[in-house]
């Protein structure tokens, strides 16, 4: 890309494949649940990346792979020109101070016993302990850290030695988005931050994370499964399926000229809060459900469920194609032959022959 | 307001309260709807606002003690449930009206197979169908919403299904019986994007095929958009707006309503501002609520009487809104009389 400046996370072929085993004593491993199956992106300072998909399809692996929460079962993570997946424990701890993490339950991601203070200021103690902040910080200066924080987040900070069950749920989720500026991060991936919250609360967390974005120059990789949601908050957006992300576009490209006919479906299906617009709506409605990520496929991963399904795609996994500088597409609608007219018998014949190449 | 026809189901200020330590929580106070057949109506909220309380008690399902239905009526078949004994209230339960749940992975029990749930349902309400009778009506109805290889599939338990594939169980034994009205308490909550389509499509379908009428209750503005017919917004254990879904949407009276409609992030409209609309602060805590509008710490049109006093339901053309906007100012000054009396 001609870039002028490095992008803060690459992400290169990233793959995270949980063992199963077959259970007793003597358990052996015999295979994969692959979650995340090589995924790659960038991401410049200052950008939201929004990452949608549904439930299973990798999202939260994703930024926890990201994040080194799971050390990663191939694949590269370089966050500021260092890659995480070969960093020991003490160079991830340095580099975390630039990653964090606000998570979906502001329910479990609270410790119930810890104050509103004790939880904000954990992650600057510590750091300081360790010896990882730029200057040292006196208790007292911790002190005034976390008020700052709270004040910043919207929450009273007379309210900071109360605890967790004493907030409601946008309360909670402020206190953890306070909890993750601590440090003075770089990026903040952010697991569903507004899907457990009521509607209200979720666009004034919005409207937050947005202002903080301005203002502290961040960078986030934003997850929902509400795609108004995502376009409301990301410049770039990337739609996964089954560990891999079949669509990755500018938000624009992505709202009005989806390419993916997944994509195509989840921007269909969903409900748009205006009745005369949503009964005049033309539904694509998917047949069936995901499949499971224990198997690996031999063809497109969406095949079973796509409505412009080609003998091709069942025996040939699909290459990124490039449509434009913006928008990428796994999907073989957009190969430069027409393969729509291959007939079965010829599509298995050339995956048998391309196999055999392999070998 | 035009008379409806055909009333299936009419709830008459339904109050439903529950004793806690801390006081009496009116997590249902003054709700009033109807239902004729095969409409669906929805019911919108936020969480604890009173949206399933209000359809548990239709069905006399509130845990009391510490839950009380401590007024109102609920009419179907021209008989208030609520003064029915729990043996007739088993005739109609499941049977007449029947419940699709928020979460399909709870609802099922995970010892059963599909078929002996299935079987026990219909045999339950149905004495004269034998076993086997039974099962070729449940594979017909697993069919019928949509789950492939019915016959084989069964015998299966709870686990092996998917989570939209459970939801479409839940909804198969819930119309076994025929009901008449089905409450579907956020039936697509916990599902995804484009299986929530498919439910939705599934649930309509068989409005529309069997004239059922359906209670929808969910929080989600777009999906009532597309499915019902006639909205009821609940806040604070009350309804504050009821009208049909076209005029609700395109001119929602209360400032509730309006700030829910704007603040969600819509996907169709491209030239958007940076801020979206939001209502500050946190939704009441309902114990003890003081005799005012439950919404005017939030409201950014409040005014004097909105503190003091609840607002009187306005009708406008069938449009019913609860808020001191719409009441004129001789309403306004003696609501304010009879607080300052107080």
């Amino acid at each position: 890309m001609s870039d002028k400046k490095e992008p803060l996370l690459v992400v290169k072929n990233l793959k995270q494949h949980f063992p199963t085993t077959s259970g007793g004593l003597f358990s052996k491993v015999n295979g994969a649940i692959r979650a995340v199956d090589g995924i790659s992106f960038e991401l410049n300072a200052g950008e939201t990346l929004g990452i949608v998909g549904e439930s299973g399809c990798g999202k939260s692996t994703t930024v926890r792979s990201i994040a080194q929460l799971y050390r990663p079962t191939s694949g590269e993570v370089f966050f500021d020109g260092t890659d995480l997946c070969k960093s020991s424990e003490k160079e991830l701890a340095r580099a975390r101070r630039d990653i964090q993490m606000i998570f979906q339950d502001p329910y479990a991601s609270l410790d119930p016993r810890m104050t509103v203070r004790s939880i904000i200021a954990e992650p600057l103690q510590i750091f300081n302990k360790r010896g990882l902040l730029d200057t040292k910080m006196t208790s007292l200066e911790i002190e005034e850290e976390v008020e700052k924080l709270m004040e910043r987040v919207g929450l009273n900070k007379a309210f900071k030695n109360r605890y967790p069950h004493e907030f409601s749920g946008g309360q909670r989720q402020r206190i953890g988005i306070a909890r993750a500026l601590a440090l003075n991060p770089k990026i903040i991936l952010a697991d569903e931050p507004v899907s457990a919250l009521d509607v209200s609360i979720q666009a004034q967390i919005l409207n937050l994370l947005d202002d903080l974005q301005s203002e502290l120059g961040l960078t986030y990789v934003f997850i929902a499964h509400d795609l108004a949601v995502i376009q409301h908050i990301s410049t770039r957006v990337a739609v996964m399926y089954l560990g891999k992300i079949v669509e990755l576009a500018d938000k624009a490209e992505l709202y009005n000229n989806p390419a993916h006919p997944y994509t195509q479906a989840l921007l269909s299906a969903a409900p748009i809060p205006d009745p005369v617009i949503e009964k005049k709506r033309q539904r694509i409605i998917l047949t069936g459900d995901v499949p499971s990520p224990d198997v690996e496929q031999r063809g497109c991963y969406f095949q079973a469920r796509c409505p412009k399904r080609m003998p091709w795609c069942v025996c040939h996994v699909p290459p990124t194609f490039d449509l434009s500088e913006k928008q990428k597409v796994a999907c073989w609608l957009y190969d430069e032959r027409d393969l729509s007219k291959i007939s079965e018998a010829d599509a298995e014949a050339d995956a048998a022959k391309s196999a055999i190449n392999k070998e | 307001m035009k008379k409806k026809e055909n009333i299936v189901l009419e709830v008459k200020n339904l109050q439903t309260h529950f004793l806690t330590d801390a006081g009496v929580v009116k997590a249902v106070d003054g709700v009033s709807f109807s239902v004729s057949e095969g409409e669906t109506i929805g019911i919108v909220g936020e969480s604890g606002s009173g949206k399933s309380v209000t359809n548990l008690s239709i069905m006399k399902l509130i845990p009391s003690p510490p839950g009380k239905i401590v007024g109102g009526e609920v009419i179907f078949e021209g008989q208030n449930i609520l003064d029915l004994s729990e043996k007739e209230l088993r005739e109609i339960r499941g049977n007449k009206i029947s419940m699709i749940f928020q979460d399909p992975m709870t609802s099922l029990n995970p010892f059963l197979k599909i078929s002996t749930q299935m079987i026990e349902t219909i045999r339950l309400h149905n004495k004269d169908v034998s076993k086997r009778e039974a099962k070729e009506r449940s594979i017909k109805l697993l069919e019928d919403v949509g789950i492939p290889a019915a016959r084989k599939r069964i015998d299966n338990y709870p686990h092996q299904f998917s989570g939209g594939m459970r939801q479409r169980v839940m909804i198969a034994i819930a119309l076994s019986c025929k009901a008449e009205v089905l409450i579907a308490d956020e039936p697509t909550t916990a599902l995804d994007v484009t299986i929530q389509a498919q439910i939705l499509e599934l649930i309509q379908n068989i409005s529309k095929k069997h004239k059922t009428s359906v209670i929808l209750i969910t929080h989600d503005l777009g999906v009532v958009a597309g499915m019902c017919d006639e909205v009821c917004v609940m806040y604070a254990g009350r309804i504050v707006e009821k009208s049909l879904t076209d005029d609700l949407y395109k001119k929602p009276l209360h400032p509730y309503t309006e700030g829910l409609i704007k603040s969600v992030p819509r996907m169709d409209i491209t030239d958007k501002k940076d801020k979206l609309f939001s209502i500050e602060g946190q939704p009441p805590n309902v114990i003890n609520l003081p005799p005012c509008c439950p919404f005017h710490p939030r409201c950014h049109k409040a005014m004097d009487v909105c503190r003091c006093a609840y607002p009187l339901k306005n009708d406008f053309d069938g449009h019913e809104v609860s808020c001191w906007l719409y009441s004129t100012d001789e309403e306004k000054e003696e609501a304010l009389k009879n607080a300052g009396e107080n």
